[in-house]
């Protein structure tokens, strides 16, 4: 892999170097010359190619392969089978710790979902690995499958999310039901969804002996490497993945799963390297997805518009072979300032892929419900569906009574609202029409997404020529971490960016937890922030107890550093530069390490949420039905903005997955063979360009001194929350029709219009 | 059965022999030339992420075989720079923060180039969003697209003008 | 993908004896083959390469007023002739909303006629599927068919037809040209694609070794340039086939229709000429009244083959408002977004 060189923006694109400003991307030079470097963008000397052959039914059990006719086409090496593979260390099903789920590591013959792998053909070129794929034609006992919502006893699991209590209360919900003067009781239905990150799963594999060197796309470089290591048995310092660059992530490259697996053992099967990548289709499947949910909301409220119960039950599936639980009934915990409130949890087992984290997993299918709920709610009270939210604001956190850390809601209301026009909006659906006559709608949804924290380390150093190192296994997965993190690093060590060299995306690197929940930037952020002042420290004290220094002194509280200079804080007439403190000492560098993590006293303390508000004006067409988002407004309140040019294009993103939630995206089952029958980006429809209009994003300026050292509340997630409920919201206004089931499909319009 | 083919990429003339006529212009590029800056998001021709210029028109590399494209001309993303000069979809990419993983982009690059060939958006925000929804973008970059190819579109009218001028 | 020869022909009459023999299939931009080689729907033996041959590749204006494509014409090419985008505008605002913009360059015209059904069960090669495999039976008849036929299908077959390119061109009275084992000949777009009855493998008309050199839209279809739109509504605005769309052609005298031409996209196994439609709409004055009539004869006989009832109401109303945009006139210039409902136009056009 060619050496990372990063390089800044050009010079006229620069506005500053620290925490606050509009960089460039760091990256961005690479990025826009094709010269960054994906997983599958590397070619180790005599690799081999790998491809996987999945299984066409949903359940049941392979009988054959042809393994003989995959051998016979020209160029294939070997085909790895679960008869003919190498073992691994440990049974891939048991589960180690909470955050590995089961994989298929060709272990049986038993097929558990559809797209499930079920061989690896390795071969000399791609064309012929992949005809050698095709050519196994597997045979089955096949068993029918289990499809959908129904497809079984329904149980309530033990957890879901991340150890979050499947059900939840607070008050006598059913009294306050029953006191209410308004009710809504609505179910609504949110689809299966898949991450679709444009850089399908890969890994490029090379075995020197014991020694591995990986290339893959993870955001979690740490997991992924003890994963390994505990399947393989080998030591961790035997491992090395490079993940400079990931094409996408939005979860589905958190946790260690089954394809990069086989690559792993394919290229130790067949003594060489090996390059696995994942076509589309097979992204449908083993990697994850957002789980399907039906969700049913009652809502009482007084004559006032005052919220008197609030119940949020979420059924979801699973997996027949592991669990997680799509957290989407938790979404009613921390917005609305309801006396009652109970949200609860049911699931059944499907064959599929285990669900698992996908872009605010919970948060979003439960924001769109809630949203669309207290949307009709509103209505039913006569009332805007702002005023509404403000008469229900919740001045402490509902669920626990907790104060929150800080909470600038009402100023997004505000400013959104403004920037949108909000006020000029009409109380009834179906009254505004644009020029072409083409019906207008309004919508709003308000944001919501915990402050997440994980544990992080870095190591800083600054050497004799003044520049400064900092070092974090971190990930940038589009995010902007080598930009946003430089900014962060370069603030702790007290330098320009461009005199930090910054080192992220390999595991020799200090564990940076987990690029996930919204955290990276935060908790990665607080390891640089602290090893920067550690380091900063110990070049203190050189300066400080050194009498030829003109710092000689003035203690580690008295200096700054500043620009590549330690100032004393009291005369800043008095100062040296680092690499004057270091050449008297004769050192080469100094180094400190800092970590990052959460602090429980004030997570007990206080509830930790970044907000927004976002409105979105939807046009429909009267007759035909067809629906287009025509402008969005986005405020969010999300602490210490580190590089705002990267932050709008976060909630950007997010917004656009919101707007894809409510009217594009959804997997279709067969609900005979179990089979994801759009599994393609061609039917599979995320938004294209022509579906995005002009979207505002305002970042409201909010301080939390509780969340963490540098006050930051994460960007990653939010935006998909509010803005889903937001345009079902408009698409409700501009027809009178309330569609509960998700996407909204032009059929469900074109019957009430 | 090999072909002798021969390809003009990025400016070179490239004469090499193809053992195997299933080779798209993709996996050509990728996996036997190296030139990996051309990504593959989907192979059929549903996402973009390939395109590649051939004589002068951007097309999904996916979909087209290398052998049929026998004395094409090949532009791709690594070709697009004159060395540390970046063409200036390239550098507005990256002022108007254009991507954000970075792996639709030389997709989106090639793409906005070959649209701006075609020279039927003008400088109208509506024709540019249809003209380049062939590149999907899952970060949700777009609106930074869009702004980033109306401004190297206005610069470049700008400097033509200069120069007939 | 199956390893394959490859053929590349010196000319039209190597061609065709080239694909003549069983396996064979004519290459031209592979947009469309290639993606159902990757995904194991085809399978051939041979791919004829035609994309070198000479002379396919010119739009032509012929003596009688006609105009002449050749099959290698690109759509984008074709879209973008100023003269033939004038002449017959809603071919071109149709070529331009189908696809990307990256397939319209690529993807010939002959191929376009030639373009496979979506139906997900057809690509779906776990799946039965009597077009793919004759005889082993139609998955989609029960499956997740929303999508599909309500016009022409059968009980072994309800996939339908996804060009958007076809629907004005069959409006027109298009006509294909095709080189044969036994030379030339020419027949109607209208009888090239076959409706699936009891043989849904059988697409088209054309015999093994035909290759479809041009197309040809005849004098009179001239005649409807300042009255002609095209119309489609799809699942998102760009880069999606039709769930339905129409094709309408007005030749307008005196404030009458003198002739209509109308066709459907997405709702049959081939281009949907609603002939009805058409008859009713002699010499009677552009309203919504009559072009509600014509909605209705142009669905007569519609059924859902499963979860698609909404398809015909949504074909009788896409058909009056292709309608209502011909009568009001075809636009200077094809809109930002072709054939989308949110084609910026002025006036009010909805009811």
């Amino acid at each position: 892999m060619p050496e990372l060189n990063l390089t800044s923006a050009p010079a006229h694109l620069r506005h500053g170097s620290n925490i606050g400003q509009p960089l460039t991307r760091r990256d961005g030079i690479l990025k826009v010359t094709g010269q960054a470097t994906y997983a599958a963008d590397n070619h180790p000397p005599g690799m081999l190619f790998a491809v996987i052959a999945v299984s066409s039914i949903a359940r049941g059990r392979v009988t054959s392969l042809n393994v003989a006719a995959a051998k016979r086409h020209p160029g294939v090496v070997d085909v790895m089978t679960p008869d003919h593979k190498p073992q691994l260390a440990i049974d891939p099903e048991i589960k180690t710790n909470p955050f590995v789920f089961r994989m298929e590591a060709l272990h049986s013959n038993e097929v558990r979902y559809a797209n499930q792998p079920i061989a690896v053909v390795i071969a000399e070129t791609l064309e012929a690995a992949t005809e050698g794929a095709a050519l196994l034609a597997p045979r089955y006992e096949t068993l029918p499958p289990l499809v959908g919502l129904d497809a079984g006893e329904s149980f309530v699991p033990p957890v879901v999310g991340v150890g979050n209590p499947a059900e939840n209360h607070r008050g006598d919900v059913e009294a306050g039901l029953a006191s209410a003067e308004k009710r809504i009781d609505a179910t609504y239905e949110t689809p299966p969804q898949y991450h679709n990150a444009m850089e399908p799963h890969a890994i490029v594999v090379q075995w020197d002996g014991d020694r591995l060197s990986v290339d893959m796309p993870t955001q979690g470089l740490m997991l992924s490497l003890a994963r390994i290591a505990e399947l393989f048995g080998i030591a961790h310092d035997k491992i090395h993945i490079r993940s400079p660059f990931l094409g996408g992530g939005f979860g589905s490259k958190g946790l260690m799963g089954g394809p990069p697996v086989l690559g792993i053992m394919a290229a130790k099967l067949v003594g060489k390297p090996v390059k696995l990548v994942l076509r589309r289709e097979q992204m449908y499947g083993p990697v994850g997805h957002r789980a399907p949910t039906r969700q049913r909301l009652r809502i009482g409220a007084d004559g006032e518009g005052r919220l008197t119960a609030l119940d949020h039950h979420a059924r979801t599936v699973s997996s027949t072979f592991d669990d997680f639980y799509e957290p989407a009934a938790d979404a009613s915990h921390t917005l609305y300032a309801a006396p009652a409130i109970r949200t609860s949890h049911d699931a059944v087992r499907v064959n599929t892929g285990t669900p698992l984290f996908m872009r605010a997993p919970g948060e979003a299918t439960g924001s769109i419900t809630l949203e669309s709920a207290i949307d009709e709610m509103a209505w039913a009270c006569g009332m805007d569906p702002l005023a509404f939210r403000l008469k229900n604001y919740a001045e402490v956190e509902p669920m626990t009574g907790r104060p929150f850390s800080s909470k600038a809601l009402r100023a997004c209301y505000e400013q959104g609202a403004a920037r949108f026009g909000w006020a000029k909006r009409l109380l009834q659906p179906r009254q505004m029409r644009d020029d072409a006559g083409l019906l207008v709608g309004w919508g709003m949804g308000t944001a919501t997404f915990p402050a997440l924290m994980f544990q992080a380390e870095a190591r800083a150093a600054i050497r004799r020529d003044g520049s400064g190192v900092m070092e974090i296994g971190a990930h940038d997965m589009g995010q902007g971490a080598w930009t946003a993190l430089a900014q962060i690093a370069a603030d702790g060590l007290g330098l320009d960016v461009d005199r930090v060299e910054f080192k992220a995306g390999t595991s020799d690197l200090p564990d940076a937890g987990i690029a996930g929940g919204s955290a990276h930037t935060a908790t990665a952020g607080a390891a640089i922030h602290s090893a920067g002042a550690a380091v900063i420290a110990r070049l203190a004290d050189l300066a400080t107890n050194d009498e030829r220094s003109p710092l000689f002194g003035a203690g580690n509280a008295g200096v700054i550093a500043r620009d590549g200079r330690l100032i004393r804080r009291d005369d800043e007439s008095r100062s040296e530069s680092y690499s004057e403190i270091l050449a008297r000492a004769g050192v080469a560098e100094v180094e400190a390490r800092g970590t990052g993590a959460p602090n429980p006293a004030a997570m007990e303390e206080y509830a930790m949420h970044a907000h927004g508000a976002v409105f979105a004006e939807v046009k429909v067409d009267p007759e035909l039905g067809q629906v287009r988002v025509t402008r969005m407004v986005g405020a969010f309140a999300a602490g210490r903005i580190v590089n705002p040019r990267m932050v709008q294009s976060q909630l950007f993103g997010g917004m656009i997955w919101g707007m894809s939630f409510a009217l594009h995206e959804e997997a279709i089952t067969d609900r005979r063979s179990g089979r994801i029958m759009n599994a393609n980006l061609g039917e599979y429809h995320i938004p294209v360009n022509a579906d995005v209009p002009p979207f505002d994003v305002i970042t409201v300026e909010e301080h939390d001194p509780h969340v963490n050292a540098l006050g930051i509340k994460g960007v990653g997630e939010i935006g998909i929350t509010g803005s889903a409920g937001a345009v079902a919201n408009a698409v409700w206004h501009a027809t009178g029709v309330r569609v509960r089931r998700f996407p909204i499909r032009i059929e469900e319009l074109l019957t009430q219009l | 059965m090999n072909h002798s083919i021969s390809l003009t990429v990025n400016g070179a003339r490239r004469d090499f022999v193809l053992d195997d006529p299933r080779v798209t212009l993709l996996d050509l590029l990728r996996e036997r030339l190296h030139l990996t800056g051309t990504k593959k998001g989907c192979d059929r021709g549903q996402c973009g992420a390939c395109t590649i210029l051939v004589d002068g028109k951007r097309i999904n590399s996916c979909l087209a075989l290398a052998i049929s494209h026998d004395g094409a001309d090949i532009l791709t993303i690594e070709g697009v720079a004159r060395g540390d000069q970046l063409h200036p979809v390239q550098a507005a990419f990256i002022a108007h923060d254009g991507f954000q993983c970075g792996f639709c982009t030389p997709g989106q690059i090639m793409s906005a180039i070959g649209m701006m060939r075609e020279g039927q958006t003008g400088n109208d925000p509506e024709r540019v969003r249809e003209c380049m929804s062939g590149n999907l973008c899952r970060c949700g970059a777009y609106a930074g697209i869009v702004d980033a190819v109306l401004d190297a579109q206005g610069q470049m009218d700008e400097s033509n003008q200069r120069r007939s001028a | 993908m199956k390893p394959f020869d490859y053929v590349r022909p010196a000319s039209v009459a190597e061609a065709v004896a080239a694909a003549a023999q069983p396996g064979a299939v004519f290459l031209a931009a592979g947009t469309n083959l290639l993606d159902l080689m990757k995904g194991g729907v085809s399978r051939p033996d041979r791919l004829v390469d035609v994309t070198h041959l000479d002379g396919l590749d010119q739009i032509e204006t012929l003596a009688d007023g006609s105009v002449r494509i050749g099959a290698l014409v690109s759509n984008a090419d074709l879209a973008h002739d100023a003269t033939f985008a004038k002449s017959y505008p809603a071919v071109a605002e149709a070529l331009l909303s189908g696809a990307s913009a990256q397939l319209r360059n690529a993807a010939t015209v002959g191929g376009n006629l030639l373009q496979r059904t979506r139906c997900a069960y057809f690509y779906d090669t776990a799946s039965r599927c009597n077009k793919r495999e004759a005889g082993s039976g139609c998955d989609a008849r029960d499956g997740e068919n929303r999508s599909h036929a309500v016009l022409g299908w059968s009980e072994s077959c309800i996939a339908t037809h996804p060009s958007d390119f076809c629907v004005p061109l069959v409006a027109l009275d298009a006509v294909v040209e095709i080189e044969g084992s036994n030379g030339r000949r020419e027949i109607a777009l209208d009888q090239l694609h076959r409706l699936p009855d009891d043989a849904p493998e059988r697409e088209s008309a054309l015999e093994p070794g035909d290759l479809i050199v041009a197309v040809r839209l005849p004098p009179a279809a001239r005649a409807f340039a300042s009255h002609a739109r095209y119309l489609k509504v799809r699942e998102r605005t760009s880069y999606a086939f039709a769930i339905v769309s129409a094709a309408a052609a007005l030749r307008i005298e005196n404030g009458k229709i003198a002739e209509a031409r109308l066709a459907l996209g997405g709702v049959a196994a081939k281009p949907w000429r609603a002939r009805a439609a058409e008859d009713v709409l002699r010499n009677v004055a552009p309203t919504a009244d009559a072009f509600q009539e014509a909605a209705w004869r142009a669905l007569e006989g519609a059924k859902p083959s499963g979860d698609n009832a909404f398809k015909i109401e949504l074909a009788r109303r896409i058909v009056v408002r292709a309608l209502l945009l011909a009568a009001a006139g075809t636009p200077a210039r094809i809109p930002a977004l072709p054939a989308s409902p949110f084609a910026s136009i002025s006036g009010a056009i909805h009811a």
